[in-house]
């Protein structure tokens, strides 16, 4: 039993790619209703994005919500004002409106490191925040974007409805997939090594040569598509996009995602995701003081489980953390 | 565009001075726990929104606004005791983002279990009868509370710079946050003097709350919006300097005042353009030196 | 007998067995009723009241043998004030739980994403909320109805009577997000009108809760009436540094809705002598049957009198419900048609009615004004004055977008 729970755990490690694709899969047959699994997915990405900057570079970011917001306004805007009809390109407007968020706000931000790097991602965020409250022309400020319709995905030739949640479930999960094997080729790249150097030792990978501004920046580049994209699908999801995409609590709920699941860890994003979310489903349907639980909950992880659940599960199988 | 008068512009300042000695207070506090812990206390919004608790708990027991206002601190600083003794303390040595994502997790405990023990509404704190009134400064009708908010904060500051520069813990401090591998190398115990300082800088916060309860309200929610603007003003300040603390929550609350002045809509804004323009020019804040803590 | 005979036999055999079970079954399933609300949050008290309003109306229901002879169940969930989470509450209480009906939302940014999802979904919903868009294009539909006042409504409502009582110098104050604006807008609108003067307006940012910045400009500019639009502690706090100011004294202080968590919470200290107008006050029983009905079970259930919002939340339910009879179906699109042609009810405060072509709910309103000491624990306020529900008070259909 033993042994074949060791050789899984080997399959997954070597390939993370077909696993999360395996699971995904099946998954909306595992939760008690089909939309939690898409809420799961796609925070799931959103933490994937932010992991890739924080797990894996190092570098810990308290205002991500930025990028899900600008991802989640650029396809809302173009749908809702634009009157422009197609998902496709409401995606993509997302995508780029995140990166080139990351672009400017990165560059920002990555001249200070530690935590004057923090503040200034979060006060950043908050800025943004700000400007989408009082730009309510474009934005619909505290009320939120509306108007989003619901299209339907064109292909050359034929066109899928999403309207059913299996079926928008469906949609995500491809995209998802697609995002999650990107990640792959990134962090098994050259790039990704020096990635993960300048987490362990920054002044070393310097002095080995590496232009770790350039690696920095494009980490926070990537990681804000990442996070783009998330909030695209989530435009598409809710129909609206709400301000509170921009807060700091967002940013915060990312953060605590990633580490209950396990920074650094390939997995760990998703499986923190999917317990935050399915707690807090579980949770407000029993008691209105779920926040305190989910404070303690993860005031103790970051206490005594710093690794989260898969990075803890993975080290235990094989003591290194590789998926 | 209002009219712009002198004393319409006087009274607006003065307003701000009141705002900026509130900011002031959080960011002592958040500052000296920085300067000398490198810690970031996220929890520091959900400690100011104790001590106006703890004040309408104690004036509820007391009826007497004096007491509460000396024991309401007392007792955050006492939390705050406890917080560093069995939580923080386990997380030195680790990455310097725990102890920021710890304190993180226990703003949300701490709002929760107020809104849990005192109720879902807030709760009203009422300024002593001797402070009820208004002061005739000249140009306006100043009220006699917000005028002892000034004189209190000022006093404390006196007092805290008086213990930092003219007694020996003072100067432990000091040297701790200048150089700690030093001081240890010196055969000093660094560890009760973070217990020390944790415990004044949330003291500081919880004096916050109980003197900005009888002007705004006591209620959960409190804190949340003030911790993130107390980071703005450390930021700017400079984080770990106590001289930039000061000064920059004093910017702040002129900046914050004189825009609701002149153009409300940017008032909020205005704070993070303040500390964007600020790092630009100065990239470790008004007062940091930089390299030290980056 | 061969085989397949034998088996087709007995399959039919058991179909029959199970047919009146599948009958029962569906007969005996409760209907449900799903009710987001904010129980965590800043609001968390207006929401446990709403809350016990949905309980009331739980009970009576069932108590008459529920809806079309099925129990009801109100099934309560927390929205957070956040209108990501109240998309996926609503979500889980329409594919997981099953509910029919959907009642609910305090906050107008959250019941417009659940007002999505329910669109989506085709599930009827009964928005309890203060908001002007919901009942409009593009967010409206055949099936979202508005219970609750909105800022049109209420604005227009309060603002003449305070024009043709109090004073038509005004300096308003108000919170800058949708539905501070709104009220602003509308109050100025109707000020002109009346030939009166706004002063001035003055934006401030919600949650702010520093306003002495603000203050010495109002008094300087000498109104005679202060409308503050100053929702949620706001209300207190702005009251609280205004009274320290001494403007009490002079000048009169409005505002377009007084809610009863925040009077009980300042008390007279603060509210003595604010006018504003609100849906319902208990203290309505002593002149309306309906209203005395209502408080005596709320009270009899809950041990105190009902709050201003409890009264949607209670009316909303018994409408979805009065509205399933009607249709004899708990399809969502013929219970909506069912309403719009039946569209006077009344269950806690007198005549209310539907109005079809954007299923806005028309309702008379009070002005209160709050007194110099409580009578007993909850009589805050003294009843001014009557205001008849007039489909005048809100925006036509057609400048909602509708025909």
């Amino acid at each position: 039993m033993r042994g074949a729970l060791r050789s899984t755990g080997d399959w997954v490690a070597t390939h993370p790619v077909a696993a999360f694709l395996i699971f995904f899969a099946i998954f909306p047959f595992l939760v008690p209703y089909r939309a939690l699994a898409t809420q799961v997915l796609i925070f799931g990405l959103f933490a994937l994005g932010f992991n890739l900057l924080y797990g894996y570079t190092g570098l810990l970011s308290f205002g991500h919500a930025a990028y899900y917001g600008l991802g989640a306004y650029g396809a809302g805007i173009l749908l809702a004002k634009l009157h422009v009809a197609s998902i496709w390109a409401a995606l993509g407007a997302g995508l780029c409106l995140a990166g080139l968020g990351g672009a400017v706000i990165g560059f920002f931000c990555l001249r200070r490191r530690g935590i004057y790097f923090a503040m200034l991602t979060l006060a950043f965020a908050q800025l943004l925040y700000f400007i989408g409250f009082h730009l309510a022309d474009w934005t619909g400020g505290d009320d939120g974007l509306r108007g989003i319709p619901q299209l339907k995905l064109g292909f050359p030739g034929f066109a899928v409805r999403l309207e059913s949640p299996i079926a928008f479930y469906y949609f995500c999960f491809v995209l998802v997939g697609l995002a999650v094997a990107i990640l792959k080729r990134i962090l098994d790249s050259p790039f990704g090594t020096v990635l993960q150097a300048i987490r362990e030792n920054s002044d070393r990978a310097v002095a080995c040569g590496y232009d770790i501004n350039r690696v920095k920046l494009l980490s926070f580049v990537f990681s804000a598509m990442f996070a783009g994209l998330a909030g695209a699908l989530d435009a598409l999801r809710l129909t609206v996009v709400p301000i509170e995409s921009l807060y700091w609590t967002t940013s915060g709920q990312v953060v605590m995602m990633t580490l209950l699941g396990g920074a650094g860890t390939f997995f760990g994003p998703f499986v923190g995701a999917a317990t935050y979310l399915v707690l807090e489903d579980r949770l407000s349907a029993f008691t209105e003081s779920w926040p305190l639980v989910i404070g303690a909950i993860f005031s103790a992880f970051v206490l005594f489980l710093p690794r989260g659940i898969w990075g803890t599960l993975i080290g235990g199988f094989h003591g290194r953390q590789s998926a | 565009m209002p009219d712009i008068t002198a004393s319409a512009l006087a009274a607006q300042v003065f307003t701000g001075l009141v705002l900026g000695m509130i900011f002031v207070l959080l960011a002592i506090g958040l500052s000296l726990i920085f300067g000398l812990m490198t810690v970031v206390n996220f929890a520091h919004g959900s400690l100011y929104m104790l001590g106006a608790y703890f004040g309408v708990f104690l004036f509820g027991y007391t009826k007497d606004f004096w007491i509460s206002l000396v024991v309401a601190p007392l007792m955050v600083g006492t939390l705050g005791l406890c917080i560093e003794r069995f939580l923080i303390r386990r997380l030195y040595g680790r990455s310097p983002d725990d102890p920021l994502l710890l304190t993180f997790g226990l703003s949300l405990i701490i709002v929760e279990a107020a809104r849990m023990i005192w109720g879902k509404i807030g709760l009203t704190l009422d300024p002593p009868r001797a402070l009820g009134g208004a002061v005739n400064l000249g140009f306006m009708n100043f009220p006699a509370y917000r005028l002892f908010v000034i004189v209190i904060t000022i006093g404390v500051l006196i007092g805290l710079w008086l213990f930092l520069e003219r007694t020996n813990v003072g100067l432990i401090i000091r040297a701790g946050s200048r150089d700690p591998l030093m001081v240890r190398a010196l055969g000093i115990d660094l560890s009760r003097i973070w217990l020390l300082v944790f415990g004044i800088g949330t003291a500081l916060a919880g004096l916050a709350g109980i003197l900005a309860g009888p002007m705004r309200g006591v209620y959960a929610e409190m804190g949340v919006t003030m911790v993130i603007e107390s980071f703005v003003v450390i930021v700017v300040g400079g984080m770990g300097s106590l001289v930039g603390a000061v000064v920059a929550g004093l910017l702040m609350g002129q900046v914050v005042g004189l825009t609701t002045f002149f153009a409300p809509k940017l008032a909020e804004i205005m704070v993070f353009i303040t500390m964007a323009v600020v790092l630009l020019v100065r990239p470790s804040g008004l007062f940091g030196e930089a390299g030290l803590l980056e | 007998m061969n085989r397949r005979s034998f088996l087709t036999t007995t399959a039919l055999a058991a179909a029959s067995f199970g047919f009146p079970a599948v009958l029962r079954a569906q007969s005996k399933d409760p209907i449900r009723i799903g009710c987001p609300l904010p129980l965590t949050g800043p609001f968390g008290a207006l929401a446990a009241d709403m809350q016990r309003g949905a309980q009331l109306a739980e009970v009576e229901l069932n108590a008459k043998g529920g809806i079309l002879g099925r129990k009801v169940e109100v099934l309560f969930r927390d929205d957070q004030l956040k209108p990501a989470v109240g998309a996926q509450r609503t979500q889980e209480l329409i594919e997981k739980e099953k509910c029919q009906f959907i009642v609910g939302g305090l906050a107008a940014h959250v019941q417009m994403a659940i007002n999505e999802q329910t669109k989506k979904s085709k599930v009827l919903f009964v928005s309890t909320s203060q908001s002007d868009e919901i009942s409009a294009k593009p967010d409206t539909s055949p099936i979202t109805f508005h219970e609750a006042l909105n800022p049109t409504i209420t604005s227009r409502a309060v603002g003449n009577w305070v024009a043709d009582n109090l004073g038509k110098k005004w300096w308003i104050i108000y919170a800058d997000y949708a539905w501070g604006k709104q009220n602003n807008a509308v109050l100025q609108e109707v000020l002109k009108k009346k030939g009166g003067t706004v002063l001035g307006s003055t934006p401030y940012p919600l949650g702010s809760a520093e306003f002495s910045a603000h203050l010495p400009k109002i008094q300087a500019a000498k109104p005679e009436v202060l409308m503050t639009v100053t929702p949620g502690a706001d209300n207190i706090a702005f009251l609280k540094q205004a009274i320290s100011y001494g403007m009490k004294k002079e000048m009169k202080i409005a505002q377009p809705l007084h809610w009863i968590a925040y009077g009980k919470e300042g008390g007279p200290d603060l509210y003595a002598d604010i006018y504003a107008g609100i849906n319902f006050y208990w203290e309505l029983q002593d002149t309306i049957p309906q209203a005395k009905r209502y408080v005596e079970a709320f009270q009899k259930k809950f041990n105190i009198p009902p709050g201003d919002y409890s009264c949607y939340a209670y009316s909303g339910c018994l409408e979805v419900a009065r509205g399933a009879e009607l249709a004899k179906s708990t399809d969502s699109d013929k219970v909506a048609d069912a309403l719009r042609k039946n569209p006077v009810y009344d269950h806690y405060k007198g005549k209310e009615w539907w109005r079809t072509c954007d299923n806005k709910a028309m309702q008379d309103m009070w002005i209160l004004k709050g007194r110099d000491k409580l009578k007993g624990e909850w009589g805050i306020y003294d009843i001014v004055s009557r205001i008849p529900a007039n489909e005048e008070y809100d925006r036509t259909c057609a400048e909602k977008g509708l025909a």
